[in-house]
Parts: structure tokens; C-alpha cells; sequence
């Protein structure tokens, strides 16, 4: 609601993100054999972007984080790794080493193994599907309300490579999928990987996203997913990208009936961070929890971005978020629940909790509501503040050291969140990040 | 307690969709041509009588609104508006200024009966426990008609006038307050205003006063196609305590009027403003036609320690409303409060709020905002809490609720939450919710008809705002809430 | 008197009332028994004008009038009362100014004059007293926070202002501990007065060594299935409602 806004309008003129993106795309020569649909989406993608620059803190959905900015050093998207790099980035990769699953892994954006798929499941190369113009391509950009998004336009823009999973109608994928995103490198590059998970009728699947790397990378991920009626899919996400990183990311999913969909991101890695999630309720009585974890210090800045959109009736959705600010670091958390006209009977909560453990921090909490119908349960919470002070001394006449004290609690505070993951040993990976993250703020 | 039944009687005895305040005054009256220049500015100015550096300020203002551009980030919707084709200034003819009510043309003394708004000083002694007596500053269009209690006042040192008075008699607090709390090029609407305000209160309560009465000022807009540009300023010195109430009614138009007022508050150490708003300017007509378009800067500045500034407004008319009265929570340990019942029906819409912007440590806030969309309505509550470096200490705790009857009026929440101390301590909750038809059936088992039942539960939803007004203004505004929500019920 | 003829009732499809007759004359206490599910509740909502059920054939005649064309509120003024089983809370509505809301509606709809404040607060006071009610719970939002026994004290409270001419009490006894009981059964009691009538709507017979009925009827399936004298309500306790559940079957 700045009221500056008044009088100045995003101007026209590129900046230095815009000019360098396109001269980039300029340079690019995708390794990706696109059909003559998938060259019309690029051209039209970056073309949206030349005409209304990337969006920056005037726009009010990147009102907290400048993507202009962030972008200021756009690096050019990496070239394929040769097999020597690419298999040892594959045994160096650490993240949920200890899960046993089914493995899909990609080195600086390209695709370069693929474990055999479990029965009912198919994994097809993005690559191929292209090339056959594969029918499953028309789930592509399924949530309006992502429709337009920079990350996406500029995901669809510099698409390097990607899979279509596949989860035939009522099939239970025996093994979770595990998507492993490792950048290995001297110097800076991006990458765009883009997925959609198509989860037929009564099928479940469960995934889980993990990014690492050594080196400042600015990856650019779009995971699309499709529930059919009665689908079941639980989702995580763990960010534990180096140092300098910039990690952009977009989460869509499009619930048929009946269907759960759950989605837990965690923040541990990277400098710079933005991850969006859209959800649509396409088909009554489905249900959504989307959660997450972010634990920033230094000059980190970590960016929540949520849409959900109930445009059905009975949809019910839960979306718990906790921060915890260090340092001179920037956290934003942006929901908005959206419920039209005939979504009656939507049942929709969402709480973001903000911790600020030292004097440099900063929380921005935008939870917004906007609804159309009238027989609708909605509410939303935003807290920010510090350790409570009486628990801690609750603690501490318990015996407890201040610093344990206070590491038990945030620990506690984070772990409500991440107690949503039902896979056991994603969740105690999860938590054993976090904690490690609390352990090395300041 | 008695008023909820007053309510339903009032609902009772009114016809639906009936302004109650839309009738118009027949009056000679004196205009500035339409359109808006440095020629209008300054007749504006030299018709206040006004001394030059006023008028210079003013200008300076026109020179900055012709570079701005309307804002377009609110949730409401309209026509553009063509500020050539207003008029500026619109006055009743007198001839010279009033020096007695006496003076005061019949029609306006008959239009302020008729509005229920007591002007003579003796009419309001009658029966009336002295302490509940309001001293009324009573604005027509362009011009402040009479202003009530004012030798009272002053013999306690208060100073309540209109403020082209203010201007002219108080020039060196004018100009050391004016422009401070909202400056002059703060926004489009307030840039506006500052060129062509024309009139609109001002009050001064000097170190230790207990304002000995209740201030209020009533303004109408009667006059086809002016803009009412109402500048008020309040100054609470030093340990000084003011409460100040405001009424706001205009006829049923079929075109729509512009009304763009500027509000600055100001407390010094340990002072104290309740500042209470009920805002019933003509909402348009059931197909959404006509109505004042309410474009409103409202900031209070807590400016030393100890201070509080505290808003309350019942919002039930307008066509359009865009208002976010706020506070600067500048003084160490100062206090901002903001109470607002908004209401929406028909095809009116709102998007109003508050700003709580903590600088000072250990400042304090509260919000509690409940908003009631009817009809085709959409009705936005927009919130900015914010804790700078400083701001140690500081806590705000918001709570905004809405409630829809129907499903073709939107409701929404846009909360702005933004912390950079951790020792702030912030929370906001928001529910979204509707009258259950339990609770109405339990109701008209009960005997209560449909509209009986629902103004009845919605009294109760707003009651925590309600209990923040002075005891008239809260029956006043449960009135009104019924008479509101009229037609909501098929 | 009530009569209720050939009631046929359906949710959403669901026929819950299968030609219910029942007669209460005046001045009658007529008790209704019968399993979980049998239609119990139903009956007291589709009495009192509840708009979600389809009334599909039968009539409801209060004193000979069909009430079945009346709106819930005008039900309500002709006399009609229901002591709901899960009474409704209404935040930020003082007890109180809802029970002169709802006391002027109904004075007003018989053509009436208003009670003075005091008249008012003299009655209430009055009531009250002879519900163990204190001042402090009528000055708290209606039903906001009240034990389950407050909340059933308060609805024979209003149905001791409203005087009304036909009381249901639907499950009048579930939540309620020996004391409370007593004290509402005491109130209802009070309320006998040779004319006015009352269905007693209940799973257990606890609640009718309190208020004695004249009569009792089991409900089983959508129709009342047996009617007797208050020794019914005794079989009943001892026998419980196995039988009549296959029996209507």
C-alpha cells in the first residue's frame, strides 16, 4: 500500500537483468530438440519479459524481493556436463542419501540418470516428450493463477531439461521418487528444469525434491503436478544449495476430487531464495497442507510465495510456515487464500510464525484473504517476535544452559512444521538439516 | 443493551433502500467556475482571506499534483475521474461571516435540525449533563458555518475553529503543525487537498488541558458537482487529553462527488486524541448509481513519549471508500489504536485500513477491524504493521474479521506485516465467516424476522468496536448498521 | 391443542418422518421416546419451521391452524417454543438485550405493548432467580462460554418470559447433571399450568421422574409406534429399544 506508488509507474527501459537474460536467450542453443509449440512458448515467454521487465518491489507480489535485483548478475545457462563430472557429482550427492528410492538425477540442470521406474509409474525424459509432442504436454501451465509468473516465463524461457513422471489410475508407486538437483562448478551458471508429475485417478505418489551443489548457482525449478480424483501425493522439497546461491522455485498442483496433496519445502541452503506454490482446487472436496521451514542468517534473504485457489466447492487447505531470521537476514512470507463464488464450503487456514534471534533481522508477512463466498470457514495468523522469554526460563530453571534453551525451542518451533512429512525418514532428514542450520546461525 | 432493540425498531419503521440524509438544501449559493488551476487556487485563497505564504503553499501543492498520477493499487474500481469538470469552491451566500447563529441562513440551521445535529447552545444545555455536551463545528460544502461552545472552550484555552480561521488568528500554530503529519505531496489525493482545501476544522488544546467537552464536526456536501476538500488538524499539547467526533452526510445524486479530505493528529508527550468517525456519505442507489466517491488521508502522529492516538470509524456509506487513518508511533511508549466497523452493500466498495508504523521503543498497537459485505459489494481491509530498528519493545496485535451475507459480495484482507526488531512482537489473526443459518433459526424461533436476526448477530459481531465510541455515536452507528444492511436478506 | 397428521419428512432425499400422527391436548405433557436415529429431533425442528426439511405430505395444525405455511418467527409468535439441544451461542450479543429483543418481537407481534425497562428487568430478574441464572451470566454474550447446563437454564428461561402455548424440549436432559436437572425440570414444572402443552422429546427415562408425562409415545422409524401412560417410559428403561427397532424394520 505504498502510497509513493503514486506517482511512478514500472518503467519500460530493460535494466541490466533484462538485457543480459536476453542476450542469453540470444546465445541459447538448447540441447532440447523443441516441437514448433515449445519454440512458440519460449519466444513468447522471454518476449513478456522484454516488454514488462522483470518485476521488482513496485509490483505488489514482489513487494519484498526485487527479482531485478536478485538477477542484477544473471549468469548463462550451463552447458551439459561431461559423464566424468556428472558421476561424480551423482556419488557426491548427500542429500537424503539414506532414502531408498527410485532416483532421478540431474548435474547443472540436465538429466543424466534415471532409476527404473516402479510398476504403474512411467518416467519419461522431457527431452523425448518434446520430440513426440507426448499428449501429457497439454498438462503443462494447468493453475491459472501461476499463469504469467516471471520464474515460470523465464523457466519456460530457459527450459534445459526435465522428466513427465506418470502414475497410472489407482496405482500406489511402491518407492518414492527422488529428484537429485546437484550443480557442480567453478563459476556461476543457471539452470531451468521443469517436471510434471501426472497422478491419475486414485494413484499416490510420493516425491521428494532435493537441491545441493558447490557452487553458486542460480537454478530455476518448475515442478508441476496433476492429481486425478482420490490421488494421493506427498511432496518435499529441501533446499540445501551453497552458499551464494540463488535458488528460484515453483510448485503448481491442480487437485481433482477428492484429492490430497501435500507439500513440505525446507530451506537450509543458498544466499537467495524464492519458492512459490499455486495450488487449484479443480475437482469438490479435496484437501492441500503445504508447509514449511526456512532458517536464514548472514545477509540471507528467503522469499514464501503461496496461492491457493478454491474455485470448487468444499476444498479444505492447511499451509503452516515458520521462519527463523539470524543475522542480518530477510525473510518474506506471502499467502494468499483466494475463494470464489462457488466455493462454498471451503475450509481454508494458514499460519506463518516468525522467530527474529538477533537485532539485524527482518520478517514480512503478507497473508491476504480474498473471498466470494459466503458459507466459508477462512482464517489466517501472522506472529513475529522473539524467543518467548518465559519458556526460555521455564528451561532454564529446569537447569538447561541458555543456548540449549534456546536451541530447544527452535527446534521445537521448526518441528511443528516439518512433523507434517509422513515419510519417516524424510522427515528425520528434514529435521536433521534444520537443526544443523540452528546449530551454525551465528 | 437497549439499543439493539432501538436498532430493530429504527429497521422497523424504515422503508428499504431509503438514505435517510439524501434530501437537498435549496440555497443561494456562491461557486468557482469548474476546473481546477493556479487562477482557482488562488480564489480559493483570497475568498479565505488567506495571508500569502499560504497561498504560495497551496500552489506549491498544484504544482506537484499536475506530475502525479492517481493510484491505482486499491481494490476499488471506477470511472476516471475528470477533475476539470468540478467545481472547487462552493459557498452558501452570506455577507459577511456569521457572527451569531442568528445570522446563519434558515435553510442551513433547518438542514442541521433535520440532520439531528444541535447547533444553538442552548437547545444542547437542556436536560443535558454538562459533561455530555459536544461543541459542533458545522461545515456546509465549502465553508464552516458555525462553530458552537467556542468562548467556553476558550476560557479553558482551547482553541476550535474552522481552520481558514485557524489561519488567518493562529498563524504561527498553522504553520508549525500543517503539513507535518501528512506532507504535502504525501499522495495524490492529499497533494489534491492541499491545494484546495477549503475548509474543515482545527483544534488546539494547550499543556495539562482536559478538553472540557466533546468536539465534533458535521460536514455535508449539498452542491451538484463540487469536490468537498476538508482539512482538519488537531494539536494535543503537552499532558492535554481530546476527544473529537465526526459526521459526514450528502444527498442522493445520481452523478457522484468527490470528497478528498486530509486529517493530521497530533500528540506531544503524554497526550492523548480519541478521534471517532461515523462516515455516512450517500452511498449511491440500489443499481449502484451516484454516491461519494471518499478518497480520505487520516494519520496521526505520536509524536512524544507516553502519547496516544486512538481511531474509531463506523464506515457505512460512500460509493467508494479509500482510507487508511494511521499512526506514527514516534514517542517512546506511544500508543495507536484503530477501531473500524466497515460496511458494504449494494454496489458500494471499501478498501480501508490502517498503518501502524512503530519507530518509537515499547510503542504499542491494536487494530481491530470488522468488515460486513452485502449485497455486490467488495470490501477490503488493507493493514500496514511495521517495527523499525528502533522500535524495541514494541507490539501490535491486529484482529480483523469479516463477515459476508451473500454470495455475490467479496470480502478481503491485505495485511502488510513487516518486523525489523526481534524484540517487536507482532500478531495478527483474520477469520472469514457468515451468519450460520443455525444461528438464525435459532433466532427467528426465537420471534426475530429474518433482518431482525441478522442486524441483531451483526451487532454483536461489531460490538467490540461499538464499545469504543462515545455512548451517542455507538447508537447512532447501530442505527445506521441495520439500516445498512437493509435488502441484504432475499 | 396439536395435531399432527400423516407427517412425511425427507433431507436431501432421505425420508426421515413416515406418516407421523401424534395429538397433544392442552394442557397434556406427551413424552417421546425412542433410539439414536429414530426421527426424534426431526420432529421438534420441523415443528418449529426449520427450512432444510422437505415436508412432503401431512399437516401441523396448532388450535386448528396449519402452522406449516408459517415462517419459523411467526411459528414462534403464534406460541410455538423449542428448547433446542444444542442451544446456539451468539458472540458479542448480551444475554440479556436478546431476551428484550426477542420478548418485544413477540409482544409486539401479538399487539401488545412493550414492557417498560423496569417491568422488564423485573421479569427477568424473576425467572431467573427461580433458575439459580445470576445477573453475571445475562450480562455475557448469549450462550458464549456457558457450561452445557447454563446453556439449558437459559432456554427455559425465554421459554418461561415468552409464555409460549406449545413447548418442545428436545433432549432437554443430555449434558445435564443431577443438580441442573432438578433445577430445569423444577423450571419446567413451574411452566404447567393446565393449558399449555409440551412434548418432551428424550432418549432416557431419567429425565421423566422429573417431569411426569401424561402420556408417552415411542418413535421408532419416522412414526410414533406405541403409546401409553408414564409406566411406558419405565418398560421402556428396563427393555430397552431393541424391539422396537426391529419391529418397525
Amino acid at each position: 500500500m505504498s502510497t509513493e506508488a503514486a506517482s511512478t509507474l514500472p518503467a519500460a527501459r530493460l535494466f541490466p537483468a533484462e538485457e543480459r537474460l536476453v542476450e542469453h536467450f540470444r546465445n541459447l542453443k538448447p540441447d532440447l530438440p523443441d516441437d514448433e509449440s515449445g519454440r512458440l512458448r519460449r519466444d513468447a515467454a522471454i518476449a513478456r519479459i522484454e516488454r514488462d521487465g522483470l518485476p521488482n518491489r513496485r509490483v505488489e507480489e514482489w513487494k519484498y524481493t526485487d527479482l531485478r535485483t536478485l538477477l542484477r548478475e544473471a549468469a548463462a545457462p550451463a552447458p551439459r556436463p561431461d559423464a566424468r563430472v556428472a558421476e561424480t557429482a551423482r556419488a557426491d550427492a548427500r542429500v537424503l542419501a539414506e532414502l531408498e528410492a527410485v532416483r532421478i538425477d540431474f548435474v547443472n540442470g540436465h538429466l543424466v540418470a534415471a532409476g527404473d521406474a516402479p510398476a504403474g509409474v512411467t518416467i519419461l525424459p522431457l527431452a523425448r516428450a518434446l520430440e513426440e509432442s507426448h499428449p501429457a504436454l497439454a498438462d503443462f501451465d494447468a493453475v491459472e493463477v501461476a499463469r504469467g509468473n516471471a520464474l515460470i516465463d523465464l523457466n519456460t524461457a530457459f527450459l534445459g531439461d526435465g522428466v513427465i513422471v506418470h502414475v497410472s489410475a489407482g496405482r500406489q508407486a511402491g518407492a518414492p521418487l527422488h529428484l537429485r538437483l546437484v550443480n557442480r562448478g567453478e563459476a556461476p551458471f543457471a539452470t531451468a528444469v521443469r517436471v510434471l508429475v501426472i497422478v491419475e485417478k486414485g494413484a499416490a505418489l510420493t516425491i521428494a525434491e532435493s537441491h545441493e551443489g558447490d557452487v553458486a548457482a542460480q537454478p530455476n525449478t518448475l515442478v508441476e503436478f496433476v492429481l486425478g480424483d482420490g490421488a494421493k501425493v506427498e511432496h518435499v522439497r529441501i533446499n540445501a544449495e551453497a552458499a551464494g546461491a540463488l535458488a528460484l522455485s515453483t510448485v503448481t498442483a491442480m487437485l481433482g476430487a477428492e484429492s490430497n496433496f501435500r507439500s513440505v519445502n525446507l530451506v537450509a541452503g543458498g544466499s537467495a531464495s524464492r519458492h512459490q506454490v499455486f495450488l487449484a482446487y479443480g475437482g469438490e472436496n479435496a484437501h492441500a497442507t503445504v508447509a514449511g521451514v526456512t532458517v536464514i542468517s548472514g545477509e540471507e534473504h528467503a522469499d514464501t510465495t503461496l496461492v491457493v485457489d478454491h474455485a470448487v466447492p468444499g476444498g479444505e487447505s492447511r499451509e503452516l510456515f515458520k521462519t527463523v531470521i539470524d543475522g542480518d537476514a530477510t525473510g518474506v512470507f506471502q499467502g494468499k487464500i483466494i475463494v470464489r463464488q462457488d466455493a462454498q464450503k471451503t475450509d481454508g487456514r494458514m499460519m506463518s510464525a516468525a522467530l527474529l534471534v538477533s537485532p539485524g533481522a527482518t520478517m514480512n508477512n503478507k497473508p491476504e484473504l480474498e473471498i466470494w463466498a459466503d458459507d466459508v470457514q477462512c482464517a489466517h495468523g501472522a506472529t513475529c517476535g522473539e524467543l518467548d522469554e518465559e519458556l526460555l526460563f521455564y528451561l532454564k530453571a529446569r537447569g538447561l544452559p541458555q543456548a540449549e534453551a534456546a536451541a530447544l525451542l527452535l527446534q521445537a518451533f521448526v518441528g511443528e512444521a516439518l512433523e507434517l512429512v509422513s515419510d519417516e525418514t524424510m522427515r528425520e532428514a528434514m529435521n536433521a538439516l534444520a537443526v544443523k542450520r540452528l546449530e551454525n546461525r551465528s | 443493551m437497549p439499543a439493539v432493540q432501538e436498532t430493530i425498531e429504527h429497521v422497523r419503521t424504515l422503508d428499504v433502500d431509503q438514505y435517510k440524509y439524501g434530501f437537498e438544501t435549496h440555497l443561494e449559493v456562491d461557486k468557482a467556475p469548474k476546473g481546477l488551476n493556479e487562477d482557482i487556487v488562488r480564489l480559493i485563497s483570497a475568498k479565505k482571506d488567506e495571508p500569502a505564504w499560504m497561498t504560495e503553499w497551496r500552489l506549491d501543492a498544484l504544482r506537484r499534483w499536475v506530475t502525479m498520477r492517481e493510484p491505482t493499487w486499491a481494490r476499488v474500481n471506477y470511472p476516471p475521474i475528470d477533475y476539470q469538470e468540478l467545481h472547487y469552491y462552493a459557498a452558501p451566500k452570506m455577507n459577511a461571516a456569521p457572527k451569531s447563529l442568528d445570522e446563519v441562513d434558515p435553510e442551513i440551521l433547518r438542514t442541521y435540525e433535520k440532520l439531528g445535529i444541535p447547533l444553538r447552545e442552548q437547545e444542547i444545555l437542556a436536560g443535558v449533563e454538562p459533561s455530555r455536551r459536544v461543541a459542533v463545528d458545522a461545515v456546509f460544502d465549502s465553508v464552516s458555518v458555525v462553530t458552537t461552545f467556542k468562548e467556553e472552550l476558550a476560557k479553558a484555552g482551547v482553541i476550535f475553529c474552522p481552520i481558514s480561521e485557524a489561519i488567518r488568528e493562529h498563524p504561527e500554530l498553522v504553520k508549525k503543525y500543517l503539513g507535518t503529519v501528512v506532507p504535502v505531496s504525501d499522495n495524490y489525493f492529499a497533494t489534491l487537498n492541499s491545494a484546495v482545501f477549503t475548509d474543515g476544522s482545527f483544534v488546539y488544546v494547550p499543556e495539562g488541558v482536559r478538553c472540557p467537552m466533546e468536539l465534533s464536526t458535521y460536514f455535508r456536501i449539498n452542491e451538484r458537482n463540487t469536490g468537498q476538500f476538508e482539512r482538519t488538524l488537531i494539536i494535543a499539547d503537552k499532558g492535554s487529553y481530546v476527544s473529537y467526533l465526526e459526521g459526514c452526510t450528502a444527498p442522493a445524486r445520481d452523478e457522484n462527488q468527490l470528497h478528498a479530505a486530509v486529517v493530521e493528529l497530533i500528540a506531544l508527550d503524554d497526550a492523548e486524541i480519541k478521534y471517532s468517525t461515523v462516515q455516512n456519505w450517500y452511498p449511491g442507489d440500489a443499481e449502484g448509481k451516484g454516491g461519494v466517491y471518499n478518497f480520505v488521508t487520516k494519520r496521526g502522529d505520536c509524536r512524544g513519549k507516553n502519547s496516544k492516538i486512538s481511531w474509531t470509524q463506523v464506515e457505512t456509506g460512500s460509493a467508494i471508500t479509500w482510507k487508511y487513518p494511521s499512526c506514527i508511533l514516534r514517542g517512546d511508549n506511544s500508543r495507536g489504536e484503530f477501531y473500524s466497523i466497515a460496511i458494504s452493500n449494494g454496489f458500494q466498495q471499501v478498501d480501508s485500513g490502517t498503518k501502524m508504523i512503530h519507530l518509537g521503543r515499547n510503542s504499542t498497537s491494536r487494530i481491530i477491524s470488522k468488515g460486513i459485505a452485502a449485497g455486490r459489494s467488495e470490501n477490503t481491509y488493507r493493514g500496514l504493521v511495521s517495527a523499525h530498528r528502533r522500535a524495541s519493545g514494541a507490539r501490535n496485535f491486529t484482529n480483523c474479521d469479516s463477515l459476508l451475507i451473500g454470495d455475490r459480495c467479496g470480502a478481503h484482507t491485505v495485511p502488510y506485516i513487516e518486523s525489523k526488531n526481534a524484540s517487536a512482537i507482532f500478531e495478527h489473526e483474520a477469520t472469514t465467516s457468515k451468519i450460520s443459518d443455525d444461528q438464525l433459526f435459532y433466532c427467528l424461533q426465537r420471534g426475530l424476522d429474518g433482518e431482525e436476526a441478522i442486524a441483531l448477530i451483526v451487532n454483536g459481531f461489531v460490538r467490540d468496536v461499538l464499545q469504543q465510541l462515545p455512548m451517542e455515536f455507538a447508537v447512532e452507528a447501530q442505527k445506521l448498521i441495520s439500516i445498512s444492511l437493509e435488502g441484504s436478506v432475499g | 391443542m396439536i395435531e399432527i397428521k400423516n407427517l412425511v419428512v425427507e433431507i436431501e432425499g432421505n425420508r426421515i418422518l413416515n406418516g407421523l400422527d401424534l395429538t397433544v391436548n392442552d394442557g397434556e405433557v406427551a413424552a417421546i421416546m425412542g433410539p439414536n436415529g429414530s426421527g426424534k429431533s426431526t420432529l421438534s425442528y420441523v415443528i418449529a419451521g426449520k427450512e432444510d426439511y422437505e415436508v412432503l405430505d401431512g399437516e401441523i395444525l396448532l388450535d386448528g391452524q396449519n402452522i406449516l405455511e408459517l415462517e419459523a418467527n411467526e411459528r414462534a409468535q403464534s406460541g410455538v417454543f423449542l428448547a433446542f439441544q444444542y442451544p446456539l451461542e451468539i458472540p458479542g450479543v448480551a444475554t440479556m438485550s436478546f431476551l428484550k429483543a426477542i420478548l418485544n418481537a413477540q409482544l409486539k407481534a401479538r399487539g401488545e405493548a412493550e414492557l417498560s425497562t423496569p417491568d422488564f428487568l423485573r421479569r427477568v430478574r424473576g425467572a431467573a432467580d427461580k433458575l439459580q441464572i445470576d445477573q453475571d451470566m445475562l450480562k455475557r454474550a448469549l450462550n458464549v462460554g456457558f457450561s452445557g447446563g447454563e446453556k439449558k437454564r437459559m432456554e427455559i428461561l425465554q421459554m418461561a418470559l415468552l409464555e409460549p402455548r406449545f413447548c418442545i424440549l428436545d433432549e432437554t436432559d443430555s449434558g445435564l447433571d443431577i443438580d441442573a436437572l432438578r433445577i430445569v425440570s423444577e423450571g419446567v414444572n413451574a411452566l404447567r399450568d393446565g393449558k399449555r402443552s409440551f412434548l418432551v422429546i428424550t432418549h432416557y427415562q431419567r429425565l421423566l421422574n422429573h417431569i411426569v408425562p401424561d402420556t408417552v409415545h415411542v418413535m421408532s422409524k419416522g412414526r410414533i409406534v406405541r403409546s401409553g401412560g408414564k409406566e411406558l417410559a419405565l418398560e421402556l428403561e428396563a427393555s430397552g429399544y431393541a424391539d422396537y427397532e426391529t419391529e418397525a424394520a
